[in-house]
This record gives structure tokens, sequence and C-alpha cells, in this order.
């Protein structure tokens, strides 16, 4: 639907995005997932047309298009992280795609009706885009955009300046917006929940670059750059085969050690699975001190290395199965942590997360 | 203090009275200035927007340019036109010295650097998001370019009332040009020189007052459209994620 191919933008000498190739297919929601200062942005300008790329092309359904051609932006709905709203009401914003291509008044009236109930804005018609909060500003933003029906709905960081509260429910309405208004979206986020919780594909792009893009599990379990593996959280895997299910939860096999975990998809005994987890949620206590508890998963393993990781302190554990714990300095000095020593290492079924391998 | 009491009794019995020597002149004024005005509009509005939104290189001097027009005194002004308009100037042939089209001409130059110099600093205050968030809802360059005025409305609008103030009140261009001819080219101002150099200080003075409340009531109407677009948008808040 929307393509982007060898796409450099510089600015000043620094190459600020230099990216081979970036797609999104009909019926597609692609999250472009990076830091701060990735080049998400400008990226995002490139495909929406109000930018020119120094090198590369952007083509729209096939034809190659410009920064700057009417027609193709037409056919486009970009939401920028900051919206710019014009002054007046919310419905006079809302219908300006439509007043510049000529709609209609009564036409227009209709659809801005649509469009503001469509966002959640339904009585919010008449009021002064003065006194909008965030979460409405950035409803208003979307409402305009996806008035006007547009093949490509890009959004660039829709809920970065939302509260905690306000944000969920935003995202759960953008889901619901993302999948039935536009023919295919375009999502640039820093935050892998808005990515994970939406996307069919993510793009990772990092310093420019796009370097890795697959499928939201593709990422999980073969997060091709560090960074890509810290932005999914689920930095650490096991390999296994699932020995046997149960409801939500599955038996795995990895070396000599049998572990809990709950299993994402439809897996079956015998099915091979990566196993997820996050070192912090790997607990350690010393072997005479281990009593009842929820983890399901007890392991008695050797500490093989202890890494100072700032204020935390990595360690790395040998045995079956291997296991990376991160643990404040105060536990490390508490369990006198130190490579040789023997440790058993706890974790919750629900702190593991199989995936169908390959 | 006298004075004071007697003129405002004057202004009073002139306006009320429908003195036909005052309602002509003032009428003259207003169509004199009004003109000039529009064509000050005509000429400073598209500038001013030009030179608001663009990147060029020698901007500054033309920006400084603009703001030396400020600072033209209206008897600078009123000289150039008289000497295009004298018999042996360019555009003697036709004949307007002591016109009021000359009035309108001179007030014209006067009013036109205000607007655009106002103008330009309301474009430049509206952030360029602005442009480029009309063009990404698919508005074409112009229509972009129209939602930047929209946005500049009210520093647009002030510079349309800076201008009419600018022409209303000065004296030295429309003197020039215009001659003071009773029942021709005598306006408000020329009427309240003429006033006060017979010596009639009250008639001057209510002259004066008369033309102050003039200009007050087309401040109030271009204020009105000034702030009119603000006004009564503030109708419903009362909506889901207030």
């Amino acid at each position: 639907m929307l393509r982007g191919d060898g796409l450099v933008r510089r600015y000043g000498g620094r190459t600020v995005v230099d990216v081979e190739t970036v797609a999104v297919a009909r019926g597609q929601v692609l999250a472009i997932l990076g830091p701060n200062g990735a080049g998400k942005s400008t990226l995002f300008r490139l495909l929406a047309l109000v930018e020119q790329a120094d090198r590369g092309r952007v083509r729209l359904g096939g034809s190659d298009v410009h920064a700057g051609d009417t027609v193709a932006i037409r056919r486009l709905g970009a939401v920028f992280q900051r919206p710019y709203l014009f002054r007046g009401s919310v419905a006079s914003n809302v219908g300006y795609a439509l007043r510049v291509r000529g709609t209609a008044r009564a036409e227009r009236k209709r659809r801005i009706a649509d469009a503001l109930a469509w966002c959640g804005l339904a009585d919010a018609g008449r009021a002064d885009v003065a006194t909008l909060s965030g979460g409405e500003v950035q409803r208003v933003a979307l409402a305009r955009a996806l008035i006007a029906r547009p093949d490509v709905l890009l959004l660039d960081e829709p809920a970065a300046n939302l509260d905690v509260g306000v944000r969920r429910r935003f995202r759960e309405d953008l889901e619901r917006i993302v999948r039935h208004g536009a023919g295919a979206a375009i999502l640039i986020t820093h935050d892998p929940a808005d990515a994970f919780a939406l996307a069919d594909r993510i793009a990772v792009m990092e310093n420019g670059r796009i370097v890795q893009e697959g499928a939201p599990t593709d990422i999980v379990l073969e997060p091709a750059t560090s960074f890509a593996a810290a932005l999914t959280g689920a930095e650490l895997l096991l390999n296994g085969m699932v020995k046997s299910t149960e409801p939500g939860l599955v038996t795995v096999l990895t070396g000599e050690a049998l572990l809990v975990a709950v299993g994402t998809g439809d897996l079956a005994a015998g099915t091979m699975v990566h196993v997820s987890y996050r070192p912090e949620d790997v607990v350690l206590a010393l072997p005479e001190h281990v009593g009842p508890s929820s983890a399901i998963n007890r392991f008695t393993l050797r500490v093989a290395a202890v890494i100072p990781a700032g204020p935390l302190v990595r360690v790395r554990l040998a045995g079956d199965p291997e296991l990376t714990a991160l643990v404040t300095q105060r536990s490390a000095d508490s369990l006198a942590l130190a490579a040789g020593r023997v440790i058993v290492a706890q974790l919750k079924a629900t702190a593991l997360r199989a995936f169908k391998a390959g | 203090m006298d004075l004071l009491f007697e003129s405002l009794h004057e202004a009073a019995r002139l306006l009320l009275g429908g003195d036909p020597y005052v309602w002509d002149t003032l009428w003259l004024s207003l169509r004199v200035s009004g003109i000039a005005v529009v064509l000050g509009v005509l000429l400073g509005l598209p500038v001013g927007v030009l030179v608001g939104v663009s990147r060029f290189a020698g901007r500054r001097i033309v920006v400084a340019l603009i703001h030396t027009g400020f600072a033209l005194p209206p008897v600078v002004v009123g000289l150039f036109v008289y000497v295009m308009l004298s018999r042996a100037g360019p555009a003697g042939p036709l004949q307007l010295l002591f016109t009021p089209t000359a009035m309108v001409a001179a007030q014209a130059l006067l009013a036109s650097p205000y607007v655009a110099g106002i103008t330009l600093a309301a474009m430049q205050a509206v952030p360029a998001d602005a442009r480029v968030q009309a063009r990404a809802l698919g508005a074409a360059r112009w229509q972009a370019l129209a939602a930047h005025v929209r946005e500049a409305w009210l520093g647009v609008v002030a510079a349309i009332i800076a201008g009419f103030g600018a022409v209303i009140s000065e004296v030295g261009a429309v003197l020039m040009v215009g001659g003071n001819i009773r029942g021709e080219t005598r306006v408000m101002t020329t009427a309240i020189v003429l006033e006060t150099r017979r010596g009639n200080f009250a008639v001057a003075m209510a002259l004066g007052i008369v033309l102050l409340v003039v200009a007050f009531g087309v401040n109030l109407l271009l204020t009105r459209l000034q702030q009119g677009r603000a006004r009564g948008l503030l109708a419903s808040t009362a909506h889901p994620w207030s």
C-alpha cells in the first residue's frame, strides 16, 4: 500500500534516516518501534509526504509519490506527535480535511458527527480546542485524520503525551479505530506496549536504520540486536520441548530440567518452544532458606559470574537450566553471591512465557 | 476648564444638531481613510503574508524597510504624492492634485507599511507546524497558506486597525495633496487645523472629539471582527475524557 525504498534524509551532514525498505500492506498495521532520537519522526514525515527525502522513493499503491503532492497526501491521514489544532471549534478542526477537498456542507456535517462519535468525542463538537485535555487533543487529531477515509493512517506517538490511565483507554480505542477505520496503518512509537497491542508487524528502528522487521513474536523471540531485545523486555530465552499441557500452562523440558510456563498460542506436547523470561523475575535464595512459595519452578544452580549493572547486579547461573538473574546489590551482599556459590533460583510460572519455535 | 466644557457642548451640538458642514467633512474623512485602508490592505497584506512565511536572501533588509514605513512622516508621503501628481510630475496629466483621490493615494501609502509589518509579525508568530499540518490534512499550498492567515487572524485585524488609526488621524499628507478646500477636500483633521488657526478653539476641540468618537465606533466594529472568532466557541465541554 505504502512503501519507502532506500530513504535517506540528512540534516546538516548528519544522516537521520537511512532505511532500505519500509512497507505496509493493505489491512496491515506496521509499528515502527525505537528509542527517542532514532529518526522515527523524520521517517514519519517522509512517509506522510510532508518532507522530501534526499534519496530514495516513496510509493503509494504502486505509484511513485513525492512530498507536497496534494493528490497523494489526500490518500493519507497523518497524526503528528504534537498535533497542531487550528483555532476554533473541535468540529471545524475535524471537518478541515473535508473542507479543503470541497465536500458539500451537509455531507461534511454528517461525517463530522460520525468521526467525532467514532473517536469518543460525540458531545465535544462545539468545544473550543483551547479547552481540551491532552487525550482529547489526540482524539481530535485522530478524528481529523480519519474523516477523509485515508488509505493509510500514519500515527506518530499517538499516546506519548497521555497520562497512564487515559493511555490505556486511548490504546483500546486506537486498536478499534486502526483495525476498522483505515486501509492500513503505520504507528510510530517508542513504547513496546503500543507496538505489541496494535501491530501486525514491527520494524525496530535504531540510529536511523531499521535493524529488524517482522511479526511481534519474531521480535520477542529472535531479537536481532540487544537493543531490540531490551525494547521488548523479554530479554532472555530458553529453548525446549513441550512435555505436557494443562489449561493455560505448559511443562517444558529444557536440557534436563522441567519448567512450567504460560503457553502462548496452540502448543501441543512435542512442540519445540522458546521460553522467555525477565531476569528481574528470577528470585534467588540460599538452599537452607528455601521455604514453600508460589514459585512452581525451582532450580538448584551454581553462580557462574556476578556482574555489576549500575545499582543492580546481574548474576549468571550455571546448571540446568542456565539462567540470568537481576538482583539489588543489597540482596547480592546478604546472599554473599560469588562465583561457585550454590543457590536456589525460583520463577513463577506466570513469569515464563512459552512461544512456538521457528 | 471652561474651554473643555464649551468644547464638549459644541461637539454635542455639532453632532446632534446635524450640522451639514460637520457631517460632510466627517463623511469625507471616513470615505478617504476607509478607501485608503482598503487599498493599504490590498497592498500590504500580500506583502506581509509572503514575507512572513518565506525565507530569502535579503529578507531582513525587506523587513527593516517595511518597519521603516512605520516612521514615514505623513508630510514626506504627501510631498512625494504631490510631486507625482503636480502638473510637471509623471501623473500630472491626470489632474488629481487637490482631489479626494490624491488624498486616498497618499493615505494608502501611509497605511500599507502598518498592514504589511504587523501582518508579517502575526504570520511569523504562528508556528510553521500550522501549515505543515494543513498540508498533511490534504490542503493545497494556497489552502495551507489561507489556514496560516486564519491562525494569524488576531494580528491581521490588528494590522488593519493600526493602518486605519494611522490615516484617520494624520493631517500632513491630506493637507498637502488635498489642499483643505471646503466642501471638496476638507477632512476632519484639516478642519481642526483651520479652526485652531482661526482661534475657534472650542469648535476645533469639538471636531477633535467628534473624530475620536467616530474612530472609536469604527474600531469597535473592527475589534468585533477580530475577537468574534474567539467568541461563542466555549459552549460545550461536557464530554468524556475531560
